[in-house]
């Protein structure tokens, strides 16, 4: 029998105040590879200056720690707990909340959570959005995604047939990707959800955004959906900002799960060009 | 395509000359304004209430600042996506204001608006937040100081760096640019 390891929730609040704090004002070191990637390869001027423009704020916000975007998000966490762990000195949701809490307060971070209907803002950033996994193993890992609005309101969950299969899929997330165009804050990371059910697509699909940019999917069939995708998005001509150019997106990932024989569930989140998200392992 | 330096008010002088794709070096006092706060100017103009600003020759910009260091006037500060006001803007269009400053595409009602009365639409960069926040050398909430991030702000800019998007001769520069660069890979 393998033994219970006890992990204070108190680690996991400091954890993740500080990986709302990091991902806040320092850019994903592979988001910023993948831009300089395709600055090389952009041909538009002006896509070259907002580029620029991009890098200088990404060397702005790291210095002065002045956050990337104003709109940092609501606290998005998948959260992978090994199935030997025991969570001790408190409620782990409650330390969740408490570290996000502290950062946007500590870190002059926007709070952006508001009630839907009459809008009001609760002025605290809560509550964070928790997804759990149980995992072999006792470890716990702690993915935080700071998920601003813009991109997040290009996204959406759409019952395909099965008769639409491959080619439906793709030219659902190609047209979908155009028509969405300057909003999300091209150039962007595109996370596609297939399969599962309804709602287990969409997560597949937001943390699709989260894999390493342009590390393509291991099963070769998507890896080539992916490519195809990418290419028909980038010859759109929508470029970065939408001001015209070659690189509309810098990635397309997609995540896939059986489902069931009536259904296709076909699920689209996008990132932004900032895609803030640290991890930690505790 | 031409640069402009540009301070507020602006006149429809000013409008007219600009083209979809002009680069616009904007200085003066613009007002901040996004959802929350244009639901309520909207109301207020129903009513016939006294308003946070006179659109007359103004400039709004939507965004939803984050806190301010002490010592900073403003923390970052890019632009938000615009769409979300297409139903208030040509309400402060019609009404005199002659700019609106965001990210992403607007209703063809807005263009239509910009025509009519002489208005452009300047996009911004979004998610350049920290890099235009400094372009802000002022910031004073005016109106609405509940509504947190949402407030009406006045700021005054030097220098901010807008494309022209919608000018008011019908053009638009995002359609524009994806003809120019489609179909090149």
């Amino acid at each position: 029998m393998s033994e219970i390891r006890n992990v204070s929730v108190k680690d996991v609040e400091e954890a993740i105040y500080k990986l709302a704090l990091d991902a806040a004002y320092h850019i994903p070191e592979d988001v910023l590879e993948a831009e300089k990637k395709a600055y090389a390869k952009e041909k538009s001027e002006v896509a070259k200056q907002v580029l620029d423009t991009i890098f200088q704020n990404i060397e702005v916000s790291s210095k002065e720690e002045f956050p990337l975007c104003q709109d940092t998000g609501l606290g998005i966490i998948f959260l992978e707990v090994g199935q030997d762990v025991h969570f001790v000195d408190g409620y782990i949701v409650d330390a969740i909340n408490n570290g996000v809490e502290r950062a946007y307060k500590d870190g002059y971070l926007r709070k952006s959570s508001c009630n839907p209907l009459t809008r009001q803002n609760y002025g605290n950033n809560l509550p964070a959005i928790v997804h759990t996994f149980v995992v072999p193993g006792d470890k716990v890992k702690i993915i935080f995604d700071a998920k601003g609005g813009g991109s997040e309101s290009m996204s959406k969950v759409q019952m395909m047939k099965p008769a639409d299969g491959r080619e439906g899929i793709v030219q659902t997330v190609v047209d979908w990707m155009i028509q969405a165009g300057p909003n999300p804050c091209p150039p962007t990371i595109v996370g596609v959800g297939i399969g599962a059910d309804f709602e287990r697509s969409a997560v597949m699909a937001k943390h699709a955004t989260l894999r390493k940019v342009g590390e393509p999917s291991p099963d070769p069939v998507l890896a080539d959906m992916e490519q195809e995708i990418l290419t028909k998005i980038n010859n759109s001509g929508i470029g970065p900002a939408g001001l015209g150019g070659l690189t509309t997106a810098l990635a397309v990932h997609i995540e896939m799960e059986p489902c069931h024989i009536a259904t296709l569930p076909l699920a689209i989140n996008t990132a932004c060009h900032v895609n803030r998200h640290k991890e930690i392992e505790l | 395509m031409a640069e402009y330096k540009l301070t507020t008010p602006l006149s429809d002088d000013d409008i007219i000359k600009l083209k979809a794709g002009d680069k616009v070096l904007l200085s003066g006092v613009i007002y901040t304004a996004r959802d929350a706060a244009h639901m309520r100017i909207v109301e207020s103009i129903k009513k016939g209430e006294k308003l946070p600003f006179d659109p007359k020759g103004q400039v709004v910009y939507y965004v939803g600042p984050s806190p301010a260091r002490p010592g900073k006037p403003i923390g970052s500060a890019g632009p938000t996506t615009s769409y979300r006001m297409n139903p208030f803007a040509p309400i402060l269009i019609e009404l005199g204001q002659k700019g609106m400053i965001g990210k992403g595409k607007m209703s063809d009602e807005v263009k239509e608006a910009c025509i009519k009365y002489k208005a452009c639409y300047f996009a911004s960069i979004g998610g350049a937040a920290a890099v235009v926040g400094s372009a802000v050398k002022k910031a004073e909430v005016i109106a609405y100081p509940e509504l947190g991030p949402e407030a009406v702000r006045k700021l005054e800019v030097e220098d901010m760096p807008l494309f022209v998007c919608y000018d008011a001769h019908g053009n638009d520069l995002y359609e524009m640019a994806k003809k120019e660069w489609a179909n090149r890979l």
